[in-house]
C-alpha cells in the first residue's frame, strides 16, 4: 500500500520488477539509474551474491515531481529471480503498488516465464492482492538478441502465454540498450498513480 | 488500526513524542517505517547525515528476514533487533504488525536506557493510532 504523508505532502509508491532469473530486472534499474541520474536522490542499493546475482533486492528511489501539490516518490525494487529465493521474493512484494513483469523473450526461457508469472499470482494472493487488480505492465525483454541469431519468441506467442487473460499493456524491450525501458517505467508509474488516486476518491 | 493515511494531527503528535522522548536523550536519528519500506516519519538532530529512504528499504528487508527466521524456529516473532557498531548502534523495535521504530544512537547512551524509553514511546504511539 502506498504511504501518504498529509503533513509533508509526500506520496511514496512502491513498484516491483518481477520475473524469472536472468531476465533483466536489475539491468532495467541500472539503465534507469544511469539515464535519470538527476532525478535520483541516492545511490542504487543492490544486495547481491558474489556471482552478481540478486540475493534480496535492488532498490532505487526516484523523484517524479508533483501531482496536485503532492511530491511523488517512486521506489523501484527488483526481486531475486532464482527459483530458490521465493521466500525473499514474497517479502519484497509486501505493500507493492505496481508491478512490471519482465519476461525473457529467449525461446528457451518460455516455460520459466510462465512459471514465474504463476508464482507471482500465488505470492500476491498471500497478501490478499490479485494479479488481475494490481497495476501491471509486461515487458518482453532481450528482443535485441534476434540480431545476434539467437531464437526469440515472437510477441504474439509471449502475449498468448502471459497476457491472454491479464490483457495489460506490454512492451518489447532491450534493457541492456535501453530500448523501451523508459516507456515501461512511464506506463507503470502512470497506471499506479491513477490506481492510487482512484482508491483515494 | 487505520493504516495507509496518517492525519496531520497524528503525525505531529508522533513527531513531538519522538523529539521529546528520544532525540532529546541524545538519539541521533529516529525513523518510523512500515514493513513495505515506506517512511512514516523521520526525526534527527538536524544533521541529516543519513540517506533515510535507502535505509528504510533495507531495514524493512532486514526485519522481514528476521521475522521469517523466527517462524522457522517456531517463534511467533523476534520483536526487537539490535546492531552494535564501534561508534553507532541501531535498535529496531516493532510497534505493531505494520510499523517499525528504528533508533540510531552513539556510545553516550546505554542500551538499557534506550530500551526503556523506546517501550514508553511505543505505548504512546499505539494510543495515538487507536484514537483514530
Amino acid at each position: 500500500m502506498s504511504f501518504i504523508n498529509l503533513k509533508e505532502k509526500v506520496v511514496q509508491v512502491k513498484i516491483v520488477y518481477y520475473g524469472p532469473g536472468r531476465c533483466g530486472k536489475t539491468t532495467n534499474l541500472e539503465y534507469i539509474n544511469q539515464t535519470y541520474r538527476k532525478q535520483i536522490m541516492s545511490e542504487m542499493v543492490s544486495l547481491k551474491t558474489h556471482g552478481d546475482r540478486t540475493l534480496f533486492f535492488d532498490f532505487l528511489p526516484f523523484d517524479m515531481g508533483q501531482i496536485k501539490g503532492y511530491d511523488i516518490k517512486i521506489q523501484l525494487y527488483t526481486v531475486p529471480g532464482q527459483v530458490k529465493y521465493n521466500a525473499t521474493r514474497k517479502l519484497v512484494l509486501r505493500g507493492v503498488d505496481g508491478i512490471v513483469f519482465v519476461a525473457d523473450a529467449m525461446a528457451k526461457q518460455r516455460e520459466k516465464n510462465i512459471r514465474s508469472l504463476n508464482q507471482l499470482h500465488e505470492n500476491l494472493q498471500s497478501y490478499k492482492e490479485s494479479i488481475f487488480n494490481i497495476p501491471l505492465v509486461m515487458q518482453y525483454n532481450k528482443v535485441d538478441l534476434k540480431e545476434h541469431g539467437i531464437p526469440i519468441l515472437p510477441t504474439e506467442v509471449l502475449q498468448k502465454d502471459l497476457n491472454s487473460r491479464l490483457k495489460v499493456p506490454y512492451y518489447e524491450a532491450s534493457a541492456i540498450t535501453g530500448y523501451n525501458v523508459a516507456e515501461t517505467l512511464k506506463k507503470i508509474i502512470s497506471s499506479t498513480v491513477v490506481s492510487i488516486q482512484k482508491k483515494l476518491l | 488500526m487505520n493504516y495507509g493515511i496518517v492525519s496531520q494531527e497524528q503525525l505531529e503528535q508522533i513527531d513531538a513524542l519522538l523529539t521529546d522522548k528520544l532525540i532529546s536523550l541524545g538519539v541521533e536519528c529516529v525513523i518510523i517505517i512500515d514493513m513495505a519500506g515506506n517512511i512514516i516519519t523521520a526525526k534527527d538532530r538536524g544533521e541529516n547525515k543519513y540517506d533515510v529512504y535507502s535505509f528504510a528499504a533495507l531495514a524493512a528487508g532486514n526485519f522481514a528476514t528476521v521475522d521469517a527466521m523466527a517462524k522457522l524456529v517456531g517463534e511467533q516473532e523476534f520483536s526487537l533487533l539490535f546492531h552494535k557498531g564501534q561508534d553507532s548502534n541501531i535498535h529496531f523495535s516493532k510497534i505493531d504488525d505494520e510499523l517499525l521504530l528504528i533508533s540510531m544512537f552513539g556510545k553516550e547512551i546505554s542500551l538499557g536506557f534506550l530500551r526503556l524509553n523506546v517501550v514508553d514511546v511505543i505505548e504512546k504511539i499505539q494510543k495515538i493510532w487507536d484514537k483514530k
